[in-house]
């Protein structure tokens, strides 16, 4: 199980982790996987948080699917995130499903999956955990955090809730609160999974089913999302699948149809229901303004931390506006921030594809924080 | 300024009021830069004076390239964006060939003295004799290598002479600390000849304190 998972820290009864809802999740595991070298002084770490259905094998090849990956474009030797530089580590967040504790996982009061049993968590429990992970490796401070969407909102909340153990930021394609909007594509999403007699209540493991088909449709309405209507058209047109003319039924008829029916395929072979209801809910209760009595700019006052905001023109699900008001908070407290909007019609997903200008940002933000870090690209040389 | 008269031969590429700039700015300060353009001035600011500096640019475009370039830039507007900044957080604050393209160089003006402790202002001085011998002898609005847009595609809407922005000073009750004006060739004129500075400087860099 280990080598298809990565590393896994081990958290026991007596390390409780305390979560926002009040309960308590102990025992637990942490999933990560490393790259690059960690340098004499510890300086050099860089967390990437991940999105939603996200994993912890940000770069290099995924040993399950044998893909390269999710931002394999962005860290690597030479890219980016140069793991010639940098060390980087990427953690699997708790609730998810691939190697961290969630309601997959065992209880060990019952000896059964958790399913709904599951205690809710959010964003704040996620960094939390992850804080707990790096005291376990002795990695005190961060060079950077670094994430895209839901990994953007964990990127905001370490800086807001561990700024002094964070040098630079970079949220992207992110929000400090998640819309209205993106809450009733999640209830869609959730709903779908829930409605699907497979679910029994959460407890299909137990019973040995899946709610395939429902979780296959919240990934389906989730999938357009990521996508903008541009690259849609683009992509696949009203263009038909396999065929020359409509067929007056409810076949595939259209590339679009056929296209979506397989993302929601492959995805339930990756990823648990009840994961994605926990995850999705977490996304929902963010809110960084709210937590800061209503004003944004009470999340970062003082600040140290150089931030890099990113957003994408075409991106609809966190649209620009989004992170211009982080962008407003962060001004609001004279702090060290840098916005850059990227031109480009792949909407959402953009973040994850390949952006020579979104890469050029990313790298100047990254270079000129190590200059004043005082971290050299020969200290690390290996 | 003898050294910074050599700089100006030896650099023609950088433009003349950046070096002037530089010279007021105390090495190690916090800086804001609004209209940063492509950041060649943040640049020189931080690696010649060590500033810690900062830039807003209207242009995502341009600002993309900052960013690239390792500075702290954000997409931007200097009519609407300097009110979210805290009362002294900077230093100076720098307009740098900008006010003239501002919808309220008043409250912009107003806006940096609150958001920096100093601002420092230049602009094309729109009472060059050349401006006016292209008003006085051809009757048109000029167009040469400083200002080079006609005047349906121009950004630039609120021109001013040195003289205007002076009396602009006087009225907000802003105080000069240095002003400089400088000819076509990066000569300096000194401003105690103000009608002179006026005639024969072509841009005009002005110190402020509040």
């Amino acid at each position: 199980m280990t080598d298809q998972i990565g590393q896994v820290a081990h958290f026991s009864i007596d390390e409780p982790l305390q979560l926002d809802g009040g309960e308590i999740l102990a025992p637990y595991d942490i999933a990560y996987e490393t790259y690059g070298e960690m340098n004499r002084d510890r300086s050099n770490v860089v967390l990437i948080c991940h999105a939603l259905t996200g994993d912890q094998f940000a770069a290099g090849t995924h040993p399950v699917s044998g893909k390269p990956g999710w931002w394999s474009r962005m860290i690597g030797p030479g890219k980016p995130i140069d793991t010639n530089r940098f060390f980087v580590i990427c953690p699997n967040v708790i609730g998810s499903c691939l190697g961290s504790t969630g309601p997959a996982s065992i209880d060990p009061g019952t000896g059964k999956p958790y399913g709904t049993a599951f205690p809710v968590i959010t964003i704040k429990d996620m960094v939390n955990a992850q804080a707990r992970l790096l005291d376990r490796l002795g990695i005190g401070d961060l060079f950077s955090v670094i994430g895209g969407s839901m990994g953007g909102m964990l990127v905001l909340q370490w800086a807001s809730l561990y700024p002094e153990r964070v040098f630079s930021a970079a949220p992207i394609a992110t929000a400090a609160r998640h819309s209205s909007q993106n809450i009733a594509f999640h209830e869609v999403g959730r709903q779908a999974i829930m409605a699907d007699p497979e679910w029994c209540g959460g407890d299909y493991l137990s019973q040995d089913r899946r709610p395939g088909k429902g979780l296959a449709v919240a990934r389906m309405a989730a999938h357009i999302t990521y996508l903008s209507e541009e690259a849609l058209q683009r992509k696949f047109g009203r263009n038909l699948q396999d065929r020359e003319r409509i067929t007056f039924g409810f076949d595939a008829d259209f590339q679009v149809e056929s296209y979506l029916r397989h993302q929601g395929m492959v995805f339930v072979d990756r990823f648990d229901a009840n994961s994605y209801l926990y995850v999705t809910r977490a996304m929902d209760y963010f809110d960084l303004a709210g937590d800061a009595g209503g004003q944004l700019h009470k999340a970062f006052c003082g600040t140290h931390v150089r931030f890099c905001i990113v957003s994408f023109t075409s991106d609809w699900l966190f649209p620009t506006e989004e992170s211009r008001q982080i962008v407003h908070a962060l001004n609001a407290c004279a702090a060290n921030v840098s916005f850059v909007e990227i031109e480009t019609d792949k909407g959402h997903d953009a973040f994850l594809l390949d952006e020579p200008e979104f890469f050029s940002a990313i790298a100047g933000f990254l270079s000129s924080a190590a200059r004043e870090r005082g971290l050299t690209a020969k200290e690390t040389d290996q | 300024m003898i050294e910074t008269m050599a700089k100006i031969r030896e650099s023609d590429h950088q433009r003349l009021d950046h070096l002037l700039i530089a010279d007021m700015v105390e090495p190690g300060s916090k800086v804001l830069d609004v209209g940063c353009n492509d950041g060649t001035l943040l640049e020189m600011l931080s690696t010649q004076r060590q500033v810690k500096g900062r830039g807003i640019e209207l242009s995502q475009k341009k600002v993309n390239i900052c960013v690239a370039r390792g500075l702290s830039v954000i997409q931007g507007d200097a009519d609407r964006d300097l009110v979210d900044y805290p009362a002294d957080a900077y230093d100076y604050v720098i307009l740098s060939q900008t006010i003239q393209a501002t919808h309220n160089p008043r409250t912009v003006l107003r806006e940096m003295l609150r958001v920096g402790r100093h601002a420092v202002v230049s602009f094309p001085n729109f009472g060059h004799w050349r401006v006016r011998g292209s008003l006085f002898f051809n009757g048109r609005m000029p167009v040469n290598e400083s200002l080079p847009y006609t005047w349906y595609d121009t950004p630039n809407i609120h021109f001013c002479t040195i003289r205007d922005f002076v009396d602009l000073c006087d009225e907000m009750k802003v105080s000069v600390e240095r002003a400089l004006a400088m000819k076509n060739n990066g000569e300096p004129i000194k401003m105690s000849h103000k009608r002179l500075a006026n005639l024969l400087g072509e841009q005009a860099v002005f110190l402020l304190k509040r």
